[in-house]
């Protein structure tokens, strides 16, 4: 019983890390096709903008919640300014010059941190379900991604901000016809989308030893999860995060950490196969 | 420049040339000692001190007057942490530079990278890293500590702390796989149970579903070789569960790149591990060590296990270049092989003559806020795994790494 629990508990979790990993991605190549291979230096700057916040004394839930997504989002807007905005629809161009900054990133945090590892300890404590004991930030990492579903549904879907973004990304020039500038308004998601991320590498600071090279370890999955998801954001974002978590979580307890990898992939290669536009191809098709 | 085919050809031929010009050799004023090692990239974390140790070292040596009344002279070359670059450096330190030794080499990769070219051309090398043992070379000095070693020493004070009943993690290579069997057989040897053995790549950093496995295993004893930044996670996953309290933790690795220094004091305190170098080792020889580098470098808190590995595989190589009196190869092999020693900063370091392993002091060790506490010192131990399979004096053309069968 107390077993079941706990299994229960770390699937959500695994579900809860892959959305937020994948969450800044889905904004930035769901939405507006820039593959951005640099995604996970950007996760990996909003742990060291964590880190660094809170070796200055500040509160950690305020770094992580607060101050890494600016951090980050600023960074974004950044190249955004100064590389994203004149390779807007060449695909294979934004992937040689992301791939370039996530280089730089890397070097530019060993320049700045140095090569060891560095980390702070999680806010919260563990605690015990029945003989088992859990680590308590997990549930603090569920509550974060399910905020940020909710939070994004309701922009995207409720305000005209959102509503002006869609449509930008669908007919840029249909939205300028109608008096909106879509370069602001790539930039302004831009700025999201890299936010989302300093989030998601914020949350994840605490668990993890951090170094430059960090950032490596999240990208496979968030391209996984997001082109498994398909066109709709966030259905696509939230039914692909649930089925690979599941599976993951399924084949790690059973058998082993590594087959639990093995499995995603696995499973991602199957699902790609029957479902090549992603799960929300198929289903939920239409939805947000 | 216009760049074509005809300046194009001029230009590289000319290149060729002057590099095919034979070197001059340079008057043997000076004894040459090469060092290859990472002092970039992302393995500088070991690299960077090693090459501090070496040229501390060094320094000294030329301070007392040099060797056989030379001065040392360092050539020393970057691999950036780039696998590639030490096959190529490793031609350069033994073909144009003709060094008479080279010190080197930190990932098993690396040195198995350059092993064959040291071999062939006959310049002795010396490993002076931890690693995972078998290697069986009569041009090769290895003088960190193996498995065994480790193992030997920590099971048995681990087991007496905790209980009988152990889980492994370890990271899925041949360290660790190797590291685990050892473990596995000294748990058996000392009466207790394994009750479960999980491998990890390197980039795995989730332990969560690993931790509740744990639990419902319920072992007394949790004993983690785990390697590298992304498994540093697992310390501190463990933490994060309030598993610390509950469930002792070893390690035959966290420490060695000063991963105590990262982890909190509330992440690390009491975790087991047993070494053969710690900062707070409390001897003259370490606390002399300690002001030297300090006056070097201004800070002595960079000092790690195999930078001192380091550090005495330099002064091992000196003490047999003294008796040797020369420097040529077989002479001074000769002398290390009379089972010489010397005293390092983590206490004396012997040649064992069958394996060109070493015979040194192993500390085993508690972190306790952020340094790690000697507990007890077993001084002198073998190194039993590589002696198992490897025989220099009955069998001095072998040129192998074994993989040690328990």
């Amino acid at each position: 019983m107390d077993l079941s629990v706990v299994i229960l508990v770390e699937m959500l979790y695994a579900v809860a890390s892959l959305i937020l990993i994948s969450s800044g991605l889905a904004v930035v190549f769901g939405m507006m096709k820039v593959i951005n291979l640099a995604h996970g230096e950007f996760m990996m700057m909003g742990g060291y903008a964590t880190i660094t916040a809170v070796n200055l004394g500040i509160n950690i839930f305020l770094a992580m919640l607060v101050i890494a997504p600016l951090v980050v989002g600023l960074i974004g807007l950044a190249v955004e300014r100064l590389v994203i905005r004149h390779l807007y629809g060449r695909l294979v161009d934004t992937m040689l010059a992301t791939w370039g900054l996530s280089l730089f990133f890397i070097g530019l945090a060993t320049m700045i941190f140095g090569n060891t590892t560095t980390g702070i300890s999680t806010p919260i404590p563990g605690f015990a379900i029945g003989n088992y004991q859990i680590n308590g930030y997990n549930f603090f990492i569920i509550v974060v991604a399910i905020l940020l579903l909710v939070a994004m549904l309701v922009i995207l879907k409720n305000t005209r901000a959102g509503l002006i973004a869609r449509g930008t990304m669908q007919r840029s020039d249909m939205a300028a016809a109608l008096g909106y500038s879509p370069d602001r308004i790539y930039m302004a998601t831009f700025f999201c989308g890299s936010a989302l991320s300093g989030l998601a590498g914020a949350v994840l600071a605490p668990l993890v030893g951090l170094v430059p090279t960090s950032g490596g370890a999240y990208i496979a999955k968030a391209f996984i999860t997001v082109i498994a998801g398909g066109p709709s954001l966030i259905a696509g974002l939230f039914s692909s995060a649930g089925f690979f978590g599941i599976v993951n979580q399924v084949f790690t307890f059973a058998i082993s950490p590594v087959i639990g990898e093995v499995a995603l992939l696995i499973a991602a290669v199957v699902l790609l196969r029957l479902l090549p536009q992603g799960i929300t191809g198929k289903f939920f098709k239409g939805k947000l | 420049m216009s760049l074509n085919r005809r300046n194009f050809l001029a230009s590289t031929a000319a290149l060729a040339s002057a590099s095919m010009l034979p070197r001059v050799a340079l008057a043997a004023d000076t004894i040459k000692l090469g060092s290859i090692l990472d002092t970039s990239g992302i393995f500088d974390a070991y690299g960077k001190p090693m090459d501090m140790a070496m040229r501390l070292a060094v320094d000294e040596i030329n301070a007392a007057g040099g060797l056989l009344g030379k001065q040392v002279e360092v050539t020393a070359y970057d691999t950036q942490s780039d696998m590639a670059l030490y096959s190529q450096y490793g031609q350069q330190l033994t073909r144009q530079d003709q060094v008479d030794v080279v010190h080197g080499g930190i990932l098993s990769a690396s040195r198995e990278a350059i092993r064959q070219t040291m071999r062939k051309t006959k310049t002795p090398y010396f490993y002076n890293v931890l690693y995972e043992g078998g290697v069986c070379d009569r041009n090769i000095f290895i003088n960190g500590v193996t498995p065994a070693q480790q193992v030997e020493a920590l099971v048995p004070y681990a087991m007496s702390k905790s209980g009988k009943k152990v889980y492994i993690l370890a990271a899925d290579y041949n360290y660790g796989q190797i590291t685990a069997r050892w473990i596995q057989k000294f748990v058996a040897d000392n009466g207790g149970e394994t009750v479960g053995v999980d491998f990890f790549p390197l980039d795995v950093s989730d332990f969560g579903s690993t931790i509740a496995k744990i639990q419902s295993a319920g072992p007394d004893l949790v004993i983690a070789p785990l390697v590298g930044g992304a498994h540093l996670s697992f310390f501190r996953q463990w933490a994060a569960a309030g598993m610390k309290d509950r469930i002792p933790l070893a390690s035959t690795t966290l420490g060695v790149g000063n991963e105590h220094k990262v982890l909190t004091p509330e992440e690390g305190n009491g975790i087991m591990v047993a070494y053969n170098y710690s900062q707070e080792l409390d001897t003259p020889a370490n606390n002399a060590f300690k002001e030297k580098w300090a006056a070097a470098y201004g800070d002595s808190n960079l000092i790690h296990e195999i930078a001192v590995s380091n550090y005495q595989g330099v002064l091992t190589w000196a003490e047999a270049v003294r008796q040797a009196g020369s420097l040529d190869r077989d002479a001074v092999i000769a002398a290390l092989e009379t089972g010489l020693s010397i005293e390092g900063p983590a206490g004396k370091v012997t040649v064992d003559p069958k394996t060109h392993h070493a015979v040194l002091d192993v500390h085993i060790m508690e972190f306790a806020n952020q340094g790690m506490k000697v507990i007890e010192t077993l001084p002198q131990r073998q190194p039993i795994d590589t002696q198992a399979v490897c025989d220099l004096a009955a069998n001095p053309g072998d040129n192998t790494q074994y993989e040690i069968q328990i």
